[in-house]
């Protein structure tokens, strides 16, 4: 494993950084829609069973 | 097949442990393509920026998959008029949009070492640029109306105009001089790179697949029950 990138490291790192927020993000993003909807409905069908 | 996922309800059940289980491929891929990106020999030209390559490439590739998975889908949308088809064009969108951003400024990061350049109006840099602003034109468009119909009647077509690039970006550097390289994985006769090199960018791309069809489905999934609910919530009005 080779984690020296010398005088590159400017544009290596960044990149692979940028990389990992952006999928990160679209991860917690696609994840917290589902929950917030999920929860909204099981919110609606309850008040219609009421 | 696609007839029988078409109902909202049988897409729910038939997806519910289809995207755990890609996320979970996804992280193991992305766990060996790290590792794999790292251990790999550095370029005889391009030095430690090859690594760049690892990540730029499967974000590009993804950013056109994505854009032709919002481009079917909304031609089944314009044409069925189902609803599931319009959530998933919708649920394509940011995610194709996010890749095709990443690609830009990956490709912007190798090419001021390598070009000396930050960006060159090139035809395939250029043709991504648009690519991202296809995407980001149909968010907006389809944000920007009212009625959800509507809205995504209007935005599958600017959608479907959008794929006319798709060729224009895979092709644009046989068809022009550009200063981006040719291809060198999806070529006629076989890719033209080391399997040292090979090996990682073909990892992380299976990864980018796969994380990209488990986000899909849980937007799909999140977008299927917003309007389940958007109904409910019409209906309890309507009742009260």
């Amino acid at each position: 494993m080779d984690l020296d990138m010398g005088s590159y490291g400017a544009y290596v790192w960044p990149a692979w950084g940028i990389s990992a927020v952006v999928l990160g993000w679209l991860v917690v993003d696609a994840l917290g829609r589902a929950r917030r909807w999920r929860r909204e409905v099981e919110r609606l069908e309850q008040e219609r069973g009421r | 097949m696609i007839t029988a996922l078409a109902n909202p309800q049988r897409f729910m059940s038939f997806t519910r442990p289809l995207a755990p289980a890609l996320g979970i491929g996804a992280a193991v891929l992305f766990a060996v393509g790290l590792w794999l990106s790292f251990a790999a020999p550095e370029d005889y030209q391009q030095g430690d920026t090859v690594r760049i390559m690892f990540v730029h490439v499967p974000a590009a590739w993804m950013g056109l998959f994505a854009y032709l998975a919002l481009g079917v889908s909304a031609f089944f949308g314009l044409v069925f008029r189902h609803a599931l088809a319009d959530a998933a064009a919708r649920a394509a969108a940011p995610l194709g949009a996010a890749f095709t951003a990443l690609a830009l400024i990956t490709g912007s990061l190798w090419g001021r070492p390598m070009w000396g350049a930050w960006w060159a109006w090139d035809a395939r840099l250029t043709s991504v640029l648009i690519l991202l602003l296809f995407y980001l034109g149909y968010m907006a468009l389809n944000a920007a109306i009212d009625d959800e119909q509507k809205a995504a009647r209007a935005s599958g077509v600017l959608a479907l105009v959008g794929l006319v690039n798709l060729p224009i970006v895979k092709f644009s550097v046989d068809w022009w001089n550009t200063l981006h390289q040719p291809a060198s994985v999806l070529r006629a006769d076989g890719p033209s790179m080391s399997a040292d090199l090979l090996a990682p960018l073909l990892v992380m791309g299976a990864a980018y697949k796969l994380l990209f069809l488990a986000l899909w489905i849980v937007r799909i999934r999140a977008e299927v029950r917003r309007r389940r609910a958007g109904s409910l919530a019409a209906a309890a009005a309507g009742r009260a």
